[in-house]
């Protein structure tokens, strides 16, 4: 609670402020950092947004993952029983949306989901709907920002993290995968896992992880968390020991057994059970840990001042394009997703 | 490809109830830790007469001694004074800046005292607004000069307020968040003061003149903000020095008929200043700035531009036409003075030429008249070197007449001569 002691300048400049901030002494306690606390509470009253996406092909177990996650049933699946589930023809952009609490903390959570994503025999640009949904969010975002009476609080759809399933085919990363990435990683946050991980032998996955870290510098892919925005060492040091184990092999599961006389989530096989959070069978608690306790507001500052204002940029820039027209009907359908 | 994008409308919004712990709880935190990384900003304008104690004030609010020269009484206007101190406190960085209104009260005519706040107010509310209308632009490590709390002192006279403080603060009051206090509060009585804080605030709301609500919407912070609102506007004693009272140093100013304890709630509402100010409302205060008088600036300030959010057919538009339109137009007159200017070009050029034009005439001119009187000369010359010649010719002759002449008389002479000799000889015979 000392105060510390820097060697104090001053500047006059009539009109505008001054340039170079001098360091005071301070000589007893004043109460500053009553401003955290201040800070905290008025967070706490507005609620915190989170929009997640997934992205894989069926059967990998994203609707497992999300539900374990956030130990709920947040999946659209969960959501919506009684529907047959069947492979759509072409690629779906689905949200659904919940409000969740923990200790005094209210949390909108977004999760948006991509069935039918490299479903189909021939999945050519079969990300251009993801891309499009999300250049959409960036959109609405930008319209609320632009306008002349703004609201108080500009409801945040953005994307701010994107999951993406890897198959544990044990060998590279395929061209669908490279190409999604490649693509995806420019305008969003993509976390990539691989899927269904209590398939690989611990050195099957120790080589595949490899493979794909070797795959992703080849192709120049920078997954989150990116190299390019660590902020003082301390995180850079942190960020490297995450980058190192990227891609988490993670394995889903929301039915709990019984285990050692305790409770816990698990995958219950005749060779054994795969406990979800022992940090031994599987790295989910690593992504958690990424996502929600450690990285959440990380991910959202990101998607805020890096992706949706270079998004920002280039739209401002866009002059030629009689894009947002009033009357040739609604906004640039298919033109935003074109720029990649 | 056809595509089906589905979202659910924001009114079906499921609450769901978690099953374990997740760990997003922590989201506060990490909110804060990042803030705290970047530090805070925070900045106050000290509105008041010289020496009303402004500059004390701020020292004993912040624990510090910020130097400075107190100000003269004979400026010529008002004028603000800015100046930014970087504070620390365990782990907080707070980036300060104080900025005092010198000379404010001072002049004899003082119609116009309020304007170079209000502009200097605006001025930063601009900065920002240039910032934010960027296409690339870096908001998140802006540094925020917007005032956050404009303090406005009131000279302790005991009657009330005065015309120029009424008019400094209507100007004032939907631009900031303003606070008044009662300066160099040790001059009035209790019961005086009582009097004194109901015909200000009696003054103020008939005026209406809209001063800074304490926030009273979050339980926690309510009550604090409604017993403080009651004593408003807080009477102050500002002081740096520090004298012995009991066993203990504390700030004072020390007279002779006693001593008056700054951070004694009897004495004064120094602390309850420093609750209201700092400890409890420093962030309400910034985000009232930021979104109710910032946002009105803003939307004046883009009205004014000719922006607007829904054309005569009301249809919404988007800023980007309105980016459009400006960047035309714009660009057109950029065009047009590009013409001009190559116009003028063109026009000097012109010019230019005739003017050399002329002078090559000019020259030419001369050249033909130094020409001719050359040609002349030379015929004189001519001339001249002809006389000469004819005279020589003429001379030549003569002389060869003359020694024609010469020689025949010689000759005639020494034929004489010789018949003068045969003469002589024949006489001789």
């Amino acid at each position: 609670m000392e105060p510390s002691a820097v060697p104090e300048e001053e500047e006059e400049m009539p009109l505008t402020a001054a340039s170079g901030p001098a360091g005071c002494q301070l000589f007893g306690y004043v109460g500053i950092e009553a401003v955290l606390d201040q800070m905290k509470i008025k967070t706490m009253k507005t609620g915190f947004e989170f929009n997640i996406m997934v992205v894989g092909q069926s059967g990998l177990g994203k609707s497992t993952m999300v539900n374990t996650l956030f130990k709920s049933k947040v999946s659209r699946k969960a959501s919506q029983p009684g529907q047959e589930e069947r492979i759509p023809k072409t690629v779906q952009v689905q949200s659904i949306t919940h409000v969740i609490e923990e200790k005094g903390v209210k949390m909108k959570l977004t999760v948006t989901d991509t069935p039918g994503f490299g479903d189909q025999i021939n999945n050519e640009n079969c990300w251009d709907p993801i891309i499009k949904y999300i250049n959409e969010q960036y959109e609405r975002y930008l319209r609320e920002e632009v306008l002349i009476t703004r609201k108080r609080k500009i409801p945040d759809t953005r994307v701010h993290g994107c999951v993406y399933f890897v198959p544990p085919t044990g060998h590279w990363l395929r061209p669908l995968d490279l190409e999604f990435m490649q693509r995806l990683s420019k305008i969003v946050n993509v976390v990539p896992v691989i899927a269904k991980a209590d398939t690989l032998t611990l050195e099957e996955r120790a080589e595949f992880k490899q493979r794909i870290q070797e795959d992703l510098k080849t192709h120049a892919i920078s997954v989150y968390p990116q190299e390019d925005f660590d902020q003082d060492p301390d995180d850079r040091l942190l960020n490297d020991r995450i980058r190192e184990k990227i891609p988490f092999a993670v394995v889903g599961a929301d039915q709990e057994h019984q285990v050692n006389g305790k409770r816990v989530l698990g995958r219950k096989t005749k060779w054994g059970i795969i406990e979800v959070e022992n940090p031994a069978h599987c790295e989910f608690p690593l992504l958690r840990d990424l996502l929600i306790r450690s990285h959440l507001q990380d991910l959202k500052d990101i998607t805020h001042n890096v992706h949706y204002e270079s998004y920002r940029v280039r739209r401002l820039n866009e002059s030629n394009r009689p894009a947002l027209s009033p009357l040739n009907g609604l906004p640039g359908k298919g033109e935003g997703s074109s720029n990649l | 490809m056809a595509v089906a994008v589905g979202r659910p409308a924001n009114d079906d919004l499921r609450n769901l109830s978690l099953s374990g712990h997740v760990g997003f709880d922590s989201l506060p935190d990490q909110l804060v830790n990042k803030s705290t990384s970047q530090g805070f900003c925070f900045n106050i304008l000290c509105v008041g007469e010289t020496g009303i104690g402004k500059s004390t004030l701020m020292d004993t609010l912040f624990n510090t001694k910020f130097e400075s020269e107190p100000a003269t009484h004979n400026e010529p206007g008002v004028r603000l004074k800015a100046r930014s101190y970087e504070l620390q406190e365990s782990n907080v960085r707070l980036k300060l800046t104080i900025v005092d209104t010198v000379g404010f009260g001072d002049q004899i005519n003082k119609d116009d005292s309020y304007k170079p706040i209000v502009e200097y107010i605006d001025a930063q509310f601009e900065a920002y607004l240039q910032e934010e209308l960027k296409i690339k632009r870096s908001l998140f490590n802006y540094h925020d000069t917007r005032i956050h709390a404009c303090l406005y002192f009131i000279a302790p006279t005991g009657h009330s307020l005065k015309s120029l403080d009424l008019v400094t603060m209507k100007k004032l009051d939907s631009k900031v968040n303003i606070i008044p206090i009662i300066a160099k509060a040790d001059t009035i009585a209790k019961n005086e003061l009582h009097k004194f804080k109901s015909k200000i605030m009696s003054e103020l709301v008939s005026n209406g003149v809209q001063i800074y609500q304490f926030p009273t919407d979050e339980e926690t912070v309510a009550e604090i903000n409604a017993t403080m609102s009651v004593h408003l506007p807080f009477a102050v004693v500002g002081s740096t020095e520090e004298v012995k009272i009991g066993n203990k140093m504390a700030k004072a100013r020390q007279y002779p008929w006693g001593v008056v304890q700054v951070e004694n709630e009897n004495h004064c509402d120094f602390v309850k200043l420093r609750e209201m100010l700092i400890r409890v409302n420093m962030e309400d205060l910034r985000e009232q700035t930021h979104t109710r008088h910032y946002e009105l600036y803003r939307r004046c300030k883009l009205e004014e531009m000719g922006f607007k959010d829904t054309d005569p057919d009301s249809k919404p538009f988007s800023l980007q036409e309105t980016y459009e339109a400006k960047r035309n137009e714009f660009l057109g007159e950029l065009q047009k003075k590009e013409d001009e200017m190559r116009q003028m070009f063109v026009m000097r050029v012109k010019e230019k030429e005739a003017e050399l034009k002329e002078a090559e005439k000019d020259l030419h001119e001369k050249f033909d008249h130094l020409k001719r009187t050359h040609q002349e000369e030379k015929k004189k010359v001519e001339d001249k070197k002809k006389e000469l010649e004819e005279e020589l010719n003429n001379f030549q002759k003569k002389k060869a007449a003359a020694q024609l002449l010469q020689s025949q008389a010689q000759q005639a002479g020494s034929q004489q001569t010789k018949k003068d000799k045969d003469k002589k000889n024949f006489f001789f015979m």
